[in-house]
């Protein structure tokens, strides 16, 4: 391992995106937990250019950091949120042994990753990025393509459905 | 050839993950464990790109299968909140805790 500027950019930004994940699990404002973890999601698309992944870290910084976080936004602003709930009496020991226990995967998956390596072949990902997604996306993977596009109809179709005001319903009541 | 080894990424992704799994499994708030659950698949984007450059056979495949996995998780934010949104406007509450529709 040599100190390069790669290696400098992956240190950063994965202290970046670490900092923020740490932040969401400390921060109290629910507002402020989405605002830090927008710091992870643009840190993760510098990880993705690192890759050289650019047309990733493109779609990551235009979905994550921009749709869903306001997305997730709107969902807090429209339902009201209480500043700090009472701990209830249970919750500390639980939240330890939750700890622990994720503590335990993570070493686990460590114990298998730590000294992974694969010789470095040569590979052509990082000219004409977008292009070669593209001729993937329509040549080899159409089928999975368009049925993508088939979850997202029947996700938007079913989430107007489900967030819809009855007022049928409603109606009926009165 | 690469300064930064192919273990430093999935160990970063790893921290993510369990970031992300503890808060999903602690927090209250069900906003909050959908964003936890959006970390959680982040992370396994960061492994599945890293694999399309370092691993034993590159190629473009694990970028096309993340932005499977980015479409798939918008389509699962978008129900979530629906679910959220119907959920609060029945309850008054976002707590966790207090969902316990199916329970009795």
């Amino acid at each position: 391992m040599t100190l390069t500027g790669e290696f400098f950019a992956f240190m950063s930004l994965a202290l970046v995106a670490v900092i923020g994940g740490v932040l969401l699990l400390n921060l109290t404002n629910v507002i402020h937990m989405v605002v830090a973890l927008v710091f992870t999601f643009v840190s993760i698309a510098g990880i993705y250019v690192l890759l050289s992944a650019e047309f990733l870290a493109v779609i990551q910084v235009m979905i994550y950091s921009g749709a869903i976080t306001i997305m997730m936004l709107f969902g807090i602003m429209l339902t009201r949120h209480h500043g700090d709930e009472e701990e209830p009496k249970g919750g500390r020991l639980r939240k330890l042994v939750l700890l622990l226990g994720v503590l335990g995967f993570g070493a686990a998956v460590y114990f298998g990753i730590y000294n992974l390596d694969f010789q470095a072949l040569p590979n052509t990902l990082h000219e004409n990025n977008t292009e070669q997604i593209g001729v993937a996306l329509y040549s080899q993977y159409i089928i999975p393509f368009e049925l993508t596009s088939v979850i997202l109809l029947a996700a938007l179709v079913g989430a107007i459905v489900l967030a819809r005001k009855d007022d049928e319903k409603e109606g009926d009541q009165e | 050839m690469s300064s930064v080894p192919v273990s430093a990424f999935l160990a970063l992704a790893l921290i993510l993950f369990c970031i992300g799994l503890y808060g999903a499994l602690t927090k209250k708030n069900t906003v909050i464990v959908l964003i936890s659950i959006e970390l959680m698949l982040n992370a396994v984007n960061i492994n599945l790109v890293t694999f399309s450059k370092y691993g034993a056979a590159p190629s473009i495949t694990g970028q096309v299968f993340a932005l499977f996995s980015i479409a798939v998780a918008a389509a699962e934010v978008a129900v979530g909140l629906a679910i959220l949104i119907s959920l609060y406007r029945n309850r008054r509450s976002v707590l966790i805790d207090e969902m316990t529709e199916l329970k009795n």
